[in-house]
């Protein structure tokens, strides 16, 4: 059986979801992982943690209690029906907002890396040349980092497109706002219509192979130029 | 000391030479009533029921990809069926342990009324179901909002829960002002625990019959058997009853 209209829209949604979320986490991410690099602050531990923490926790933890945060009884969810916008869970703005927390820490991490391989000696430099901070952030810092930058938005990316628990949780499976390729792959298994489900399986071993072998080829890590 | 601790042990060796262990996969939906079966069956029989709790569509595939369990409890009466023409059940051993009831489900008290007439009022933005193309509590909700006309109306408010128990988990937290759950899950002692139920007429939907049947790897077993035989007798039935199940 060849994909249909709804495979389709999965895919299409996912990569929405994944193009949106990623944007995201590089303008949210940087400055955190500025911070991260820079700082010298006791905070600088439990920051770190809590950015960590997706990559140890199950995404059923996460889906749990951003379902239980953002209804009708939680606080995100009041918050934002006092904002106007109605609740979060089952649409697709809800599902960028766990992406985002989700993905957070293959965006961060990178960044903070490759801001951290800088060392102080360049900034150093750019100050005596009497650049601004915010000169030498985008004309020193954030050139030097291209790699990292490169590596946080290729795995934020994926690693969007990989999600499932979280999703499955929060989601509820509705056709073009939050079944994406990994739901949608879910429901074919459990509908026995394995030969659907192996398209969109097949699709997405050779699109995570495929990511990885550009990053690994483009971005070759321990010799930098 | 020792010694009490020696015949505790010795006791414990006997008794479990002669009862058994069984492996159930039981259909998410009846998780409450199985618990205390269970209890009962290993109180009255000396076996243990070791149970999993989950959607029938995974339990088949897990089945026929040689998961070990010995006994399915289903939410379905197609699923055994299938896995005895398939040669995966005991062929002989099918039987319907529980008829289970639809109802329509609110956390919030008053939302909803003993006649449902707020699928027709409105006023609600999400309404949970367990996947009707999976879930046969999710087919019975679209048939019986086809019988009451209200499907086309109704249909795009669907949340999909990928079974029972996410689609009261929806409703609980009333991320859904309403969802389509099992009687057996609101129920308690034979009322409804909290929030607002319409009990969906039976006539509405095709019955949803929930059959049993033991799989080949259970074939033979004294304690798969015993497990059937007890889910037939009088005590298991009323535990079944108490639960908002038909039989």
């Amino acid at each position: 059986m060849m994909p249909d209209a709804s495979d389709l829209g999965a895919v299409w949604l996912t990569l929405k979801l994944a193009t949106v979320t990623t944007l995201i986490l590089m303008v949210v991410g940087t400055p955190i992982a500025w911070w991260l690099a820079r700082t010298r602050s006791w905070w600088k531990g439990p920051v770190g943690a809590v950015v960590a923490l997706p990559i140890v926790l199950p995404p059923t933890v996460l889906g749990f209690y951003l379902l239980l945060l953002m209804g009708p009884n939680g606080v995100v969810g009041q918050f934002t029906q006092w904002l106007g916008i109605g609740l979060l869970p089952f649409t697709f703005g809800g599902l960028v907002v766990a992406s985002v927390f989700y993905s957070l820490p293959f965006v961060v991490q990178p960044i903070q890396n490759a801001f951290e391989a800088i060392g102080d000696r360049p900034l150093e430099v750019a100050a005596t040349l009497r650049a601004s901070r915010l000169d030498a952030f985008f004309t020193v810092a954030v050139p030097l980092s291209k790699p990292g930058f490169l590596t946080a938005a290729v795995l934020g990316f994926a690693h969007t497109v990989g999600e499932f628990g979280v999703v499955l949780m929060i989601g509820g499976n509705i056709p073009d706002k939050t079944r994406v390729v990994s739901v949608q792959i879910y429901d074919r298994v459990e509908a026995l219509e394995y030969a659907n489900a192996h398209w969109l399986a097949a699709a997405m071993v050779a699109f995570s192979f495929m990511v990885l072998l550009a990053l690994y080829t483009l971005n070759p890590t321990g010799k930098r130029k | 000391m020792f010694r009490t601790a020696l015949i505790a042990l010795a006791v414990l060796g006997v008794a479990g030479a002669r009862a058994g262990e069984v492996s159930v996969a039981v259909a998410a939906n009846f998780a409450a009533p199985m618990k205390v079966i269970a209890a009962d069956f290993e109180k009255d029989t000396g076996h243990k029921a070791v149970t999993a709790f989950g959607a029938t569509g995974k339990f088949y595939a897990q089945i026929r990809n040689g998961a070990p369990f010995e006994v399915l409890l289903a939410a379905d009466d197609s699923t055994p069926a299938r896995l005895e023409a398939e040669g995966a059940a005991v062929a002989g051993s099918r039987f319907t342990y529980a008829v289970g009831r639809l109802v329509l489900w609110s956390a919030m008290p008053g939302f909803v009324d003993d006649k449902g007439e707020v699928l027709k009022k409105g006023g609600f933005r999400h309404v949970s179901v367990a996947n009707p193309k999976i879930a046969p509590y999710g087919a019975a909700a679209v048939e019986a909002l086809t019988a009451l006309k209200v499907g086309d109306a109704v249909q795009p408010k669907f949340v999909l829960a990928e079974n029972i128990a996410q689609a009261y988990q929806f409703a609980a937290t009333g991320n859904a002002e309403l969802g389509f759950v099992a009687l057996a899950q609101v129920m308690k002692d034979g009322r409804i625990r909290a929030g607002s139920a319409w009990v969906v007429p039976a006539d509405l939907h095709r019955p949803i019959r929930q059959d049993a049947v033991i799989l080949d790897k259970g074939r033979g077993k004294p304690a798969a058997e015993a497990l059937l035989k007890y889910l037939k007798g009088d005590k298991a039935r009323a535990v079944i009853k108490s639960h908002g199940y038909d039989l």
